[in-house]
């Protein structure tokens, strides 16, 4: 049957291309391990490097011992402090502050991204605004802040907030620019309109862009949280920033060191965590590059 | 020159079913001669003086200048041109995307969908979930989706790969779902923009035939845009070719070899050198 054969080549032809695109399950397996190690390696290697150069400076008597310690009497330090509750409730503190002031600052970005991005006139009148605000040095609003809200966790929400929404609309206003114009005629052939046209199309296709933003505005959120927990030291409520701050005026250098080593994790920690969230977003669209990253 | 624009009602605008044919069919269609409804399949796409102006003043261009033309129901009609030929404008004005400037555009109340080069697939769903959106624009509830979308996926011989996403399948698999997508939007008339032209000879050969045997199953209507001459023959009842800068119909030819064809047959490649002289006698003339 003519009809049969149709079938069959076109069964056939389908296996054959589908089989080039994805690799076996074997060599994936293979190929993840071996990627682990890749990845893993120069990170220690780059980690051992910089101990090894503290160590050279310490023991090269460039600053008192007292002053610049060894990184074991730091790493010790750290142990201890993590014995301690004072250090897990300032992490506490801390953590709240991160998660409320982003928190805040996503919904207030998305909100302005997605009205701006809606609307022509507002686009122009408040979108160059916003990259504006984006170039502020955080810690330039806090004198502001502190006058407004007084010394108060207010005051660090509001320079957090003002830090990071810009970067999260822009991320929502670029990837709905960008969403691509086929697409959009295709939605429209299909019959999305409206509320439906956003839904199933717009916001699914700016995700990538938006992630990118939301990204972007955690640094921004973290360092003005930072900035803000030296600047406004509230009393008893210790947080990292407090620490941080008590180890300067008791000149105690293996602490401050070791709360800038927790902060450096934290840092670490929240950006890897984005960047996997950003690596299986672009994954399943196939947009993820050759090296699979 | 009349300059009414009928509505055209765009696929799966809304979940509304087909309005009346009384409202749709224009007037003259009622009013026509007993000698020409005689006339065996009815036109569903009628195209009368249609022009289509892009911009204005001194910038402007006259991207289609009084087309007329007509595809009745069920026909496969190939239109062919060189560059500049306003192709794509014209089915972007019978799929509703665009208005036209001038002249009497009807699709005679059917529904309309339309397919790119491109497979323009939602990279972020599953070919199942691509084509189940299609269906949900159009307001199917959701108990009927599921089964419509594994017959409209096995239409197109897909049915083993409804989960996998469109950067997991080959360009030709892309735009089977993408047919299926279109399928979906239950159109009557099928309109294509060069679909196959990304594609390599050997998967275009045999999309010919899934297209060809798709809508013989379904009684489609296809107003189908090409590059491609033997194309063009392979798969036309009725070829027309399109003059470039304005574009123009300059020229209608009737295919009568039978089916299934073969694009390597004798047939087809006699029909494309006729089509080919005459779109180079075409591009001749706007040489300076």
């Amino acid at each position: 049957m003519a009809g049969e054969m149709l079938g069959a080549a076109v069964g056939g032809l389908d296996y054959l291309e589908v089989e080039g695109l994805t690799p076996e399950p074997g060599r994936n397996l293979r190929t993840a391990g071996a990627k682990g190690w890749a990845g893993l390696w120069p990170k220690a290697a780059a980690i051992m490097l910089v101990l090894a150069v503290w160590e050279l400076v310490y023991l090269s008597g460039w600053r008192s011992h007292a002053i610049f310690p060894a990184p074991s009497t730091v790493l010790a330090n750290l142990w201890g402090q993590m014995h301690h509750a004072l250090l897990w409730q300032a992490l506490g503190t801390t953590l709240r502050r991160a998660v409320l002031g982003f928190g805040l600052a996503l919904v207030i970005g998305s909100v302005i991204g997605a009205v701006v991005s809606r609307n022509r006139p507002l686009r122009a009148a408040v979108g160059s605004m916003i990259t504006g605000l984006q170039t502020m040095p955080s810690i330039a609003w806090f004198p502001f802040a502190i006058i407004i809200f007084g010394v108060s966790n207010s005051a660090i929400m509001f320079v957090m907030v003002l830090g990071a929404a810009p970067s999260i609309a822009n991320g929502l206003i670029a990837g709905v620019d960008y969403t691509p114009p086929l697409l959009l005629r295709a939605g429209k052939t299909m019959g999305l309109g409206g509320i439906a046209l956003y839904r199933h199309l717009i916001l699914p296709a700016s995700l990538p862009t938006y992630v990118a933003g939301l990204k972007q505005g955690w640094a921004f959120s973290w360092r003005s949280l930072m900035a803000g927990e030296l600047l406004v030291i509230i009393a008893g409520s210790p947080s990292i920033g407090v620490l941080l701050d008590n180890a300067q005026s008791q000149l105690d250098m293996p602490s401050a060191m070791a709360i800038m080593i927790v902060i450096l994790l934290l840092g670490i920690g929240v950006d890897a965590a984005f960047g996997a969230v950003d690596r299986s977003i672009r994954k399943r669209r196939g947009l993820a590059d050759a090296a699979g990253r | 020159m009349s300059v009414t624009q009928r509505s055209v009602p765009l696929a799966g605008a809304s979940s509304m079913p087909r309005p009346p044919e009384a409202v749709a069919r224009p007037p003259e269609a009622a009013a026509r001669p007993p000698e020409a409804t005689a006339r065996p399949p009815e036109a569903t796409v009628r195209l009368t003086d249609v022009s289509k102006v892009y911009g204005s003043g001194r910038t402007s261009v006259l991207a289609l200048d009084k087309v007329s033309l007509t595809v009745a129901e069920g026909e496969f009609v190939c239109l062919i041109g060189a560059s500049g030929c306003g192709k794509s404008t014209l089915l972007s004005l019978v799929a509703g995307l665009d208005t036209v400037t001038s002249g009497e555009l009807s699709t005679g109340g059917e529904r309309v969908s339309l397919m790119f080069q491109e497979p323009a697939l939602f990279p972020w769903l599953t070919a199942a979930r691509n084509v189940e959106l299609a269906l949900r624009a159009r307001g199917v509830a959701k108990q009927g989706r599921r089964a419509r979308v594994v017959e409209l996926l096995q239409a197109v011989r897909l049915g083993d790969f409804a989960g996998k996403r469109p950067h997991e399948l080959s360009g030709g698999m892309r735009q089977r779902v993408a047919m299926a997508r279109a399928l979906a939007q239950e159109a009557d008339v099928l309109l294509m923009d060069e679909p196959f032209g990304a594609l390599d000879a050997m998967t275009r050969d045999l999309l010919h035939e899934e297209l060809e045997r798709i809508c013989a199953e379904r009684r489609l209507t296809v107003l189908f845009v090409t590059h491609n001459v033997r194309e063009a023959a392979r798969l036309g009842d009725r070829v027309l070719v399109l003059s470039s800068r304005p574009g123009r119909v300059i020229e209608e030819i009737a295919v009568d070899a039978p089916r299934p064809r073969r694009i390597d047959s004798a047939e087809v490649a006699e029909l494309a050198a006729r089509m080919t002289d005459r779109l180079r006698a075409e591009m001749a003339s706007h040489g300076r």
